[in-house]
């Protein structure tokens, strides 16, 4: 996936010379990921900057940039450290089209890793997304494989507003895809279909589409028939798709890595409950991570939802 | 001053309206002769003996920690190799009553203070209860988020100033972290309220890949200080000598009520940003074998010998009692069991939440059974 994240850059920066790349190692270290690998040595150090060390500055400087004519793609370098960017973001860059009556705009991304599972120190295994989405004027987006980060990443830096792409850093290295490297952007605010079933749906997104897709196999040999969507665009959320879907299933169970209280889970139960109660056949459950901080890596296989846990939320609503 | 400022397209006919300077103080060169008059505590053998001891022992705990994580039994690690000097000379100036605010790398520091190298060895392994120090209750915990410690640590000298309590709050901060604006708050603050805190900037040339002359056009990070109102000196950070000294005169400053100091300790960062980092692709093997002929070990030892406080047949003997105590406290790391899922539900509040106590019996259900990630 980083190889793709990296490509996706390149393509834009090389289509539209208003692209400028900047964050803390994002130049000749190339990422401490790699995931801005290659970029400074083709496109130079003034499109491809290193910052001085200071997350509020990156938001900040990517709000005055955006405003007079660049497409900022700013990189955190892990979600832990976008909270002093907050501000900025919350009080600028979501809402500089809607308070200047569209006379300015921020066409900014912000890449971050997201998620644990990869033995990563304190502070470096957040998913805290549901912050973000509670920010009007501000998408959050996060791919599950590297084709969908290389075209959702085309359509977040190609989009005229300001854009979180979150990463799911334990699938930077952990998947192997070869990706066509054409240009070609995927629509954002859209669920994306993994595999259709018939007997319950399950909404999930980022990494925790590699558990559920393997929870999906086993429950496949049990012959339940799993619909699995990938959320994709984690606000706005496209309920249509998920709609449709329950209707088919009767069935909703949500997955996500980020702790339940208040989680996205939340607001998708809330938007099926209102729209699509008639269609259910048994509650909706979600399976969530716990609401404590991730613990450090010991123990942090037993924070991230299991293969186990979603086949037992599974048969739960098959049971109920 | 390097060029000069601020430029004469603007100066033309201005008078001065304040001028200043930075300080800077090295007591020993690299060979480990005196530059000047040393203070007094450098005359004690046995004051002299700690400081060599524990670097070195941190050394040999440094290279054992970076080989743990080579082979598996450590998660990600931030080396101290090369800081020793620093972080020995800050923690010998303290007062045990006062409180260490630290970053992530000072553990020469928190091993003075009590901190163990099982405690250390417990946090980069991926347990919380290394950051339950059994010794330095008060001391803050490792802090990752670069430079909201230093925050902290205004705030911690505020409660001492409010109950009149003669305890100083010292915070360690690297160069990177002198960008972020949580820096200056703090050092406005401390300025303002005349607070007894100082703050070490420990200089070690890299924040990873960004060198200190990307981050700021200031010629030295002390001066940031002058903004704040409060002293801010440059030290050689190889020196330890000059490091407690220095650290030494601004805490009884800051003791007595004299306010804040910035010390900017100048180092270099001999190893990777951390085991998960590769410095060769961002800095040349020169410059690192250049840095290497200042390290802080060698000069000490020069300075101890030509004292007479240590002699070569020694230091075998020395390093084999280092290497003793690395491994015992390795075998009391590995020693240590992995917590219950329980853990990760202590502690988050005073009494846990019905909510939490329902989730603690689901990841009880399901302890061990993630084998399938």
């Amino acid at each position: 996936m980083v190889e793709a994240i990296a490509m996706a850059h390149a393509w834009e920066m090389q289509a539209d010379p208003r692209v400028v790349v900047i964050g803390q190692d994002v130049g000749a270290n190339g990422g401490v990921f790699r995931a801005t690998a290659g970029l400074q040595q083709r496109f130079g150090e003034t499109r491809v900057q290193d910052t001085p060390l200071a997350e509020a500055m990156i938001a900040g400087m990517s709000v005055g940039m955006a405003a007079q004519g660049l497409k900022p793609v700013a990189e955190i370098q892990f979600m832990g450290f976008i909270y002093p960017a907050l501000d900025q973001i919350i009080n600028h860059m979501s809402r500089m089209r809607h308070r200047t009556r569209g006379r300015l705009s921020c066409p900014v991304v912000i890449r971050t890793p997201h998620g644990g599972g990869i033995h990563a120190p304190e502070h470096h295994s957040e998913s805290t997304e549901s912050l973000l989405c509670h920010i009007p004027g501000i998408r959050v987006v996060i791919p599950s494989s590297p084709a969908r980060a290389y075209g959702l990443l085309l359509a977040a830096i190609r989009d005229p507003d300001p854009v979180v792409f979150l990463e799911p850093a334990r699938l930077y290295r952990a998947v192997r895809q070869e990706v066509a490297d054409d240009g070609r952007a995927l629509p954002l605010d859209v669920c994306f279909t993994l595999r259709e079933g018939s007997d319950v749906t399950i909404v999930t997104w980022g990494a925790m589409t590699a558990e559920v897709l393997r929870a999906v196999a086993e429950l496949d040999e049990d012959g339940v028939s799993a619909e699995v969507l990938d959320l994709a665009t984690l606000s706005p959320i496209d309920s249509a798709t998920i709609l449709a879907s329950v209707a088919k299933t009767g069935r909703l169970v949500i997955v996500h890595e980020a702790a339940r209280n208040v989680g996205v889970g939340a607001e998708i139960a809330a938007l099926v409950a209102e729209h699509g109660l008639y269609d259910l056949q048994a509650p909706i459950l979600r399976v969530a991570g716990y609401d404590t901080i991730m613990p450090l890596f010991r123990l942090e296989q037993d924070y991230i939802p299991s293969v186990r846990r979603i086949v037992d939320a599974v048969q739960a609503t098959l049971a109920a | 001053m390097k060029r000069p400022w601020p430029g004469p397209g603007i100066m033309g006919g201005m008078r001065t309206a304040i001028s200043f300077s930075v300080p800077y103080q090295r007591l020993l060169d690299e060979r480990g002769a005196a530059i000047g008059e040393l203070p007094e505590f450098s005359r004690d053998a046995a004051e002299m003996l700690r400081m060599y001891r524990l670097m070195t022992l941190v050394r040999v705990f440094d290279a054992k920690a970076v080989n743990l994580q080579r082979t598996g039994q450590l998660g990600t690690y931030a080396s101290c190799l090369g800081h020793e000097a620093t972080h020995v000379g800050v923690a010998a100036a303290m007062h045990a009553e006062d409180v260490l605010v630290p970053v992530y790398r000072e553990y020469a520091t928190q091993i003075w203070r009590g901190v163990t190298m099982r405690e250390i060895l417990l946090y980069w392994g991926g347990d919380e209860r290394g950051n339950d120090f059994a010794g330095p209750r008060q001391d803050f915990a490792w802090c990752v988020p670069i430079a909201t410690q230093t925050l902290h640590a205004a705030g911690a000298a505020m409660a001492f100033k409010i109950r009149g309590e003669p305890r100083c709050a010292v915070a360690f901060i690297g160069d990177g972290g002198t960008s972020e604006g949580a820096f200056y708050e703090a050092m406005n603050l401390a300025g303002a309220r005349a607070l007894p805190v100082v703050f070490v900037i420990v200089n070690n040339g890299w924040a990873i890949s960004v060198p200190v002359a990307a981050q700021t056009k200031a010629d030295t990070l002390a001066q940031k200080s002058v903004a704040a109102g409060i002293p801010g000196v440059q030290v050689d950070g190889n020196d330890v000598i000059a490091v407690r000294d220095v650290v030494t005169k601004a805490l009884a400053v800051a003791r007595s009520g004299g306010g804040p100091t910035v010390i900017e300790a100048l180092t270099y960062r001999l190893a990777d940003h951390t085991t998960a980092d590769d410095a060769s692709r961002y800095r040349s093997a020169d410059e690192v074998r250049r840095a290497w002929s200042q390290e802080p070990l060698v000069r000490l030892r020069e300075f101890l010998l030509r004292a007479g406080f240590w002699d070569a047949s020694r230091e075998q003997g020395l390093l084999e009692d280092c290497a003793r105590q690395v491994e015992a406290a390795v075998a009391e790391y590995h020693g240590t069991a992995k917590q219950s899922t329980d853990a990760m539900f202590e502690h988050l509040f005073a009494k846990p939440t019905a909510q939490l106590l329902e989730q603690r019996e689901t990841a009880r259900r399901y302890a061990g059974k993630s084998g399938d990630h």
